[in-house]
């Protein structure tokens, strides 16, 4: 049983695979810090150490830290563009098909193509369709939903981290990572804690 | 602008008069995620069974109303020849305008940057929800064969029908259900990193695994903020024309007819301007209960209520021309049926009904022009309360008395509405209520991330851009 987003105590079993006693394997270092200069601060200090597979962690959005951090541009609008592309042709061509070819009717002598009609079906699927792929491509993009994820094995994380503190990960995956190293890296930025995330 | 207005709040908004501080001094993320997860995480208070209760009654009331609707069919109405349009659409053009108020705070004022929408934009996209829910009943009830509304639907069907796509009612199916899922996918996204909170701050196993579900396991990374903020900030430009396009084809159901009074090209902006008077009035009508409710002062200050009241003022006044450039219209058009009906308006029988609108929607709002009744809460909650009639009214009015009295005298005739109407109409009052009670015990009902780019010292200069 997976409790989403929460500690591993009772989520997927990962001890299966790590021998007891052997914590070789961890997801990362974490450091937690007080106020969001001092991760801004620590975010453009792990760039510059030359870390690669940094995550920053934030109670809100922090566009400061999203630069710091060199993370690519959002792929939503692209997204979201190509949603309401197909919305719109969606739109129209119901309204075209059905009105020309499956149902045509007479209505008071308009044209079968009464196109500026069909604009209003057409406005709002595209509408409809983007706005579902906004949200859909949002969530996917995210790789969300996603029932468990190493860093709430923390216990500070999973009580503050959605509220009032700030957290920067540099994850065991990036090729210059060395555990004690990461450790006294992150400890020299004025964290209130630095502990190791558990897979 | 964005910078200027964050200098401001790094003074920790001392400097500032107390109608310019959107978020009281001394907050920081800490005490919002403290004071709005406490709202449901704590006892529940006694005050809510009770309006619950009353609220769950009067959906009792509507489950009734329906229920001998279903049996008898739209006979236990009041309407007839010639008013087939009664009740049904006169609530649901009320119920889908309210809802207005909620996207136009949560999409249109975030494009503008208007960082007071921040402590109710949640709270007013709820209300949209139950509005629209609300609204969209209507419709259906009025088909006399409600268990058939699914036709309204184009898809493939053995009858070989598809429906007829010149016509302002099916543009209705769309623009409503359209608003209606754009508005609940709106708020859902607002609300996922919230619920994350809830999660994180839950204090039984059972809210956990609930709040953990709905939040989708957000974890607040900067990638996912990143997408988020795109995504949400596009939802809100994709909500802007939507909001504006629904209410312009609600009126569309009016203005393509050929009746006196209907027939109008004033109809489309009218119709949005009355909308957002309304929807303002509603949130009000809700918001300041539950704020002095929950004490909830700090967040929703005496800035949000000075906003809110003069958007009211500004729409109130666009709605009170429309009112005058109809009459206007109607005797410059030269016709003679549409003359009639303005004066039939005015001076017919329905003209109490006239003269009520005008004093609730053309002459109470101007009483918002002074700021002491703009900032005195009992004061601007009666007001909202004669608008929310007063549109209510106007509905009544536009509709009854351009048909009660059409082109042949032969086929005039006099609406009431029923007991049944009636109780249908307070009915869906206890639905919207329910739905509010439900909303503001079970989730954050002001936007906690969001909130918390309010602090000082927030850092969040993106937020400034983005909230």
């Amino acid at each position: 049983m997976t409790t989403l987003g929460h500690r591993r105590s009772d989520a997927i079993d990962y001890d299966d695979r790590i021998p007891p006693g052997d914590h070789s394997r961890i997801y990362g270092t974490m450091a937690e810090f007080a106020t969001p200069d001092d991760l801004l601060a620590a975010a453009h200090a792990a760039r510059a150490a030359g870390y690669k597979k940094v995550d920053a962690y934030t109670p809100y959005p922090m566009e400061a830290v999203v630069e710091a951090l060199e993370v690519p541009r959002s792929k939503m609008p692209l997204v979201v563009l190509l949603g309401g592309i197909v919305g719109g042709l969606t739109g129209f061509f119901l309204a075209y098909t059905t009105q020309v070819f499956i149902w045509p009717w007479n209505i008071g002598g308009r044209p079968y193509n009464s196109w500026p009609a069909f604009i209003v079906p057409t406005f709002e699927c595209t509408i409809l369709f983007a706005a579902l792929a906004a949200v859909v491509g949002m969530i996917a993009l995210n790789g969300l939903p996603q029932p468990y994820h190493p860093v709430f094995n923390v216990p500070a994380f999973s009580r503050r981290a959605s509220s009032d503190r700030f957290f920067l990960v540099i994850e065991a995956v990036d090729p210059k990572f060395d555990r004690d190293e990461a450790r006294r890296f992150l400890s020299g930025l004025n964290p209130s804690e630095v502990s190791e995330v558990e897979l | 602008m964005a910078t200027l207005d964050l200098d401001r709040r790094d003074l920790g908004g001392m400097a500032l008069p107390p109608d310019e501080v959107v978020l009281a001094p001394g907050h920081t993320p800490g005490t919002i995620t403290d004071k709005i997860t406490a709202i449901v995480h704590d006892r529940t208070p006694r005050w809510w069974y009770v309006a619950f209760g009353l609220s769950f009654m009067v959906l009792g009331m509507f489950m009734m109303a329906v229920g001998w609707l279903f049996w008898k069919g739209v006979g236990i109405w009041g309407i007839n020849i010639p008013n087939a349009w009664g009740f049904a659409i006169i609530n649901f053009v009320w119920w889908i305008g309210i809802g207005h108020a909620g996207t136009l705070i949560s999409a249109i004022l975030l494009l503008l940057r208007q960082d007071w929408r921040t402590s109710i934009n949640r709270m007013a996209e709820a209300m949209t929800l139950g509005a629209v829910a609300c609204a969209g009943m209507f419709p259906i009830l009025h088909l006399g064969r409600p268990w058939l509304a699914y036709w309204l639907l184009p898809y493939p069907n053995t009858m070989g029908l598809w429906p007829q796509f010149r016509s302002p009612l099916i543009f209705d199916v769309f623009a409503v259900s359209t608003y209606a899922t754009v508005s609940l996918l709106f708020w859902y996204t607002g609300l996922v990193p919230d619920l994350g909170t809830m999660r994180d701050r839950a204090k039984t196993r059972v809210s956990r695994v609930v709040y953990g579900f709905l939040s989708l396991g957000w974890r607040g990374s900067i990638r996912h903020w990143n997408n988020y903020e795109s995504a949400y900030l596009l939802l809100a430009g994709l909500a802007t024309p939507l909001v504006l396009s629904v209410h312009t084809v609600v009126s569309f159901d009016f203005s393509i007819g050929i009746i006196p009074g209907w027939h109008s090209t004033i109809f489309p902006p009218y119709f949005v301007a009355g909308a957002i008077f309304d929807g303002f009035a509603m949130v009000l009508t809700l918001l300041l209960p539950l704020r002095a409710a929950f004490g909830l002062q700090d967040m929703i200050t005496e800035r949000h209520l000075h906003a809110m009241g003069k958007v009211m003022l500004a729409t109130g006044l666009i709605v009170f021309y429309g009112y005058l450039i109809e009459i206007f219209f109607a005797w410059y058009s030269a016709s003679d049926y549409e003359w009639f009906m303005m004066q039939n308006r005015i001076g017919g029988p329905y003209r109490w009904f006239w003269a009520a609108l005008i004093l609730c929607n053309g002459l109470t709002p101007q009483l918002l022009w002074k700021k002491s009744i703009r900032a005195n809460v009992v004061a601007l909650w009666l007001i909202s309360m004669v608008i929310n009639a007063g549109m209510w009214l106007e509905r009544f009015v536009i509709i009854i008395s351009s048909l009660h009295r059409e082109f042949l005298p032969s086929e005039w005739g006099m609406y009431r509405g029923t007991i049944w109407d009636w109780m249908t109409f307070a009915g869906t009052l206890g639905v919207f209520m329910t739905l509010m009670m439900l909303f503001v015990r079970f989730l954050p009902m002001i936007a906690m991330s969001e909130m918390r780019t309010l602090t000082p010292g927030s850092g969040s200069h993106g937020a400034a851009e983005a909230s």
